[in-house]
């Protein structure tokens, strides 16, 4: 269980959390270079794990620091996916800019 | 020979088959192979025949295999081999064979000899099936076969469009009767219970008067349709368009007297539907009439022998109409005819084949010295379709006449006068086709060299002529023919008609000789303009059909196009139009979200995202709505 004298107001995490999310957004939508974007997609994540670890804490229920690890478990494989796609993209058209590929246009 | 029956048939479909299949190798001998074919079914119908004459009981079916094993359904295909039966089958195989013989003179020199023979041959096979089959079903095959026959034959020079049009008019006609047929079957499956003869005839007598008249009328359809009887007959004449040979087999000899034969082998129908029957002697005498008066006015040798046929079969029709007092003096009349139209048919040929494809008899003339065979074997023809004593017509169709006088109240008068009035109309025409042949100056058209035509061609058309000279007398001895049919027609107590036989015989005589003296001045005495004058508006009526075309043409043709076009153009519009606008609809649509799918991930990115936000909003929205915070 988790002592009650630490308990810190949420509201904080909550904060901190939205300005990781909206720098790994921003980070996504606005640089070309994909590596940039997959790790501002790891921020993002990683601000949603944030928020799983402190309301498990306020809450007193352990559930939510087990979904932060599922959390990191995904993550950590879509890095390994993302950096393969990453790498046969850069094999195939000499760039990693993400403005390039063409082909998914309907 | 009455077990290999079957041969008749398969004899002539196998040659047809080798013929169609065999390529060109078979060019320069297999216009043999198809005559030894009909040679195979004439000489089993004189097998099956001498065969017969020696038994007592003279029906034999054969069952050949079972065909439709349906359950309750069960129809098997068998052979009916009866006097009725053998008659055809040896009309069939003996004209047949003639005229094959005649036709490997005819068409020496037309490229697609061999393709000619095959359907000649599938002709032949189909109309021995039709004739030969043991149930109305496997007629109806036979049925279609010689209708299939007629039309490639009909247009098988159809490089000449008006003569592929000619092909389909004669199927299309044909098609009317057909419906006909297959309705009378559907009428014997749910009301008799069988399609066989022998089952059709076992429970025609139970059965209501109604469901017989249907059913009689139906038939009476079909053979209107097939043996180009009034209402159905406008397909004859435009037949013609077919090589000669053709014209006198299937068009003159055999096929188009298939509907007789349907009246009469359904004698036991229409033994219980009257009404149906009187219908049959009433377009009989009215055909014999409508074919008799177009005869009469046209120029076209084969176009008067075509008319010529649908009299001569509006007579068989009639006599068949008049019941088991009829049935056989139709059939009678059926084999005669069978052999002096089919001579005349192939005179016409010679004709034809001399003057170089000419068939204007206005321009024909003076022929008799030049071509004597032709002119002999014609005259006994023509001698024989007149009626006039001892040669074949006279046998038949004055007794047709003579039976058409038996009855009560007004009947025996308008038919027997129909039938008397018609002998003297033939006797007309055809004295007019004889005497403008072969008779007064000749009017060939420049460089004409008439000449007679080949030995193979000669002896078809002198056998012929001794068949239509002596066929009648010997038939006529005793009554033999009429005896030899009475297990098919049954027995009939001899009737008085309502004029002596010596009253009707003088007057038919009279009738006869008054067409050919009135022919005989105008035609072989007066001198014949080369062009067809400008005539009343009865010739010029008969010249055209008497307008049966255009009747044709304003009751069925106007309102079925205009029923198709409103069709065609409420499926382009209403139902074509439906999907179309479906599919332009949904192409729209794709092309409007087609520019949200512009190929660039971080557009994609901030789609999901503005998504994510404003569903979350929504969410955010509603939870608060609820009052749940």
């Amino acid at each position: 269980m988790i002592p009650e004298d630490t308990v810190v107001d949420p509201m904080y995490f909550v904060v901190l959390a939205t300005i990781l999310f909206s720098i790994g957004a921003v980070a996504v939508l606005l640089r070309r270079n994909a590596i940039v974007a997959l790790l501002g997609v790891e921020l993002m994540l990683n601000a949603s794990n944030l928020l799983f670890v402190a309301f498990a804490r306020s809450h007193r229920d352990v559930s939510g620091q087990a979904l932060a690890f599922f959390v990191m478990v995904v993550a950590a494989a879509e890095v390994v996916v993302g950096l393969a796609l990453i790498i046969t993209l850069f094999r195939s058209r000499q760039t990693i800019s993400l403005d390039e590929p063409m082909d998914l246009r309907g | 020979m009455l077990s290999v029956t079957w041969l008749a048939i398969a004899a002539p479909l196998g040659s047809a088959a080798v013929l169609l299949l065999g390529g060109r190798r078979l060019d320069r001998w297999g216009h043999w192979l198809a005559v030894a074919a009909s040679t195979t079914s004439a000489v089993v119908g004189v097998g099956v025949m001498a065969d017969l004459l020696s038994r007592s009981d003279r029906a034999v079916q054969q069952h050949l295999f079972d065909w439709i094993p349906g359950g309750e359904l069960e129809v098997s295909a068998g052979l009916l081999v009866d006097p009725l039966s053998v008659s055809f089958l040896l009309l069939v195989g003996v004209v047949g064979t003639l005229i094959h013989v005649y036709s490997v003179a005819y068409m020496e020199g037309d490229p697609r000899r061999r393709t000619f023979f095959a359907y000649l041959n599938l002709f032949v096979a189909a109309m021995l099936l039709l004739v030969l089959a043991d149930s109305y079903l496997l007629l109806f095959v036979g049925w279609e076969g010689v209708g299939l026959a007629s039309y490639l034959l009909i247009g098988f020079w159809n490089q000449n469009p008006p003569f592929a049009s000619a092909a389909n008019k004669a199927f299309v006609v044909n098609r009317i009767g057909d419906v006909g047929l297959v309705l009378a079957l559907g009428l014997m499956f749910a009301h008799l219970g069988s399609v066989d003869f022998a089952g059709v005839f076992a429970s025609a007598p139970t059965a209501s008067e109604g469901v017989l008249t249907a059913i009689g009328l139906m038939l009476l359809l079909a053979a209107c349709g097939k043996s180009a009887q009034f209402p159905l007959q406008s397909w004859l004449g435009d037949a013609m368009a077919g090589p000669t040979p053709v014209s006198a087999l299937i068009h003159a000899a055999t096929m188009v007297t298939a509907g007789v034969y349907l009246i009469v082998r359904s004698g036991p129908v229409y033994a219980g539907a009257p009404t149906a029957l009187l219908l049959v002697a009433i377009v009989g005498a009215i055909t014999l009439l409508f074919g008799a008066v177009v005869g009469m006015a046209k120029d076209d040798i084969k176009r008067v022998l075509a008319a010529s046929t649908i009299s001569q079969i509006g007579y068989m029709m009639l006599a068949a109409g008049l019941g088991p007092v009829g049935f056989a003096f139709a059939i009678f009349h059926l084999i005669t005819h069978g052999f002096f139209k089919a001579g005349l048919f192939l005179g016409a040929g010679s004709v034809m084949h001399g003057m170089g494809d000419q068939v204007d008899m206005r321009r024909f003339g003076g022929l008799a010295t030049l071509m004597k065979v032709t002119w002999v074997t014609m005259g006994l023809g023509w001698l024989a379709i007149l009626g006039v004593p001892p040669f074949s017509g006279f046998w038949s169709k004055d007794r047709i006449i003579e039976v058409a006088f038996i009855g009560e109240g007004m009947k025996p008068w308008l038919l027997g006068g129909a039938a008397l009035l018609g002998a003297g109309l033939t006797a007309y025409y055809m004295s007019r086709l004889f005497f403008m042949t072969f008779h007064g100056k000749g009017r060939w058209t420049e460089g004409q060299h008439p000449h007679e035509a080949s030995a193979l061609m000669t002896v078809p058309m002198i056998i012929l002529a001794v068949g239509s000279a002596a066929l009648g007398l010997i038939f006529a001895i005793g009554d033999s023919f009429v005896t030899w049919l009475e297990p098919v027609t049954g027995h009939v107590t001899h009737e008085d008609p309502v004029l002596a036989v010596p009253v009707i015989m003088t007057l038919t005589l009279v009738l006869v000789a008054l067409g050919i003296g009135l022919a005989y001045r105008q035609y072989a005495l007066l001198p014949v303009p080369e062009t067809a004058p400008v005539a009343s508006l009865a010739v010029q009526a008969a010249r055209k059909d008497l307008y049966q075309d255009s009747v044709n043409s304003v009751l069925l043709e106007y309102p079925g196009q205009t029923l198709t076009r409103t069709l065609v153009f409420a499926d382009a519009k209403v139902v074509d139009g439906a999907v179309n606008a479906v599919a332009a609809g949904t192409v729209g649509l794709g092309g409007l979200v087609r520019r949200l799918q512009a190929g660039r991930v971080r557009s994609y990115a901030a789609m999901m995202l503005v998504g994510v936000v404003v569903v979350l909003g929504i969410v955010i929205l509603a939870i608060n709505g609820k009052g749940w915070f």
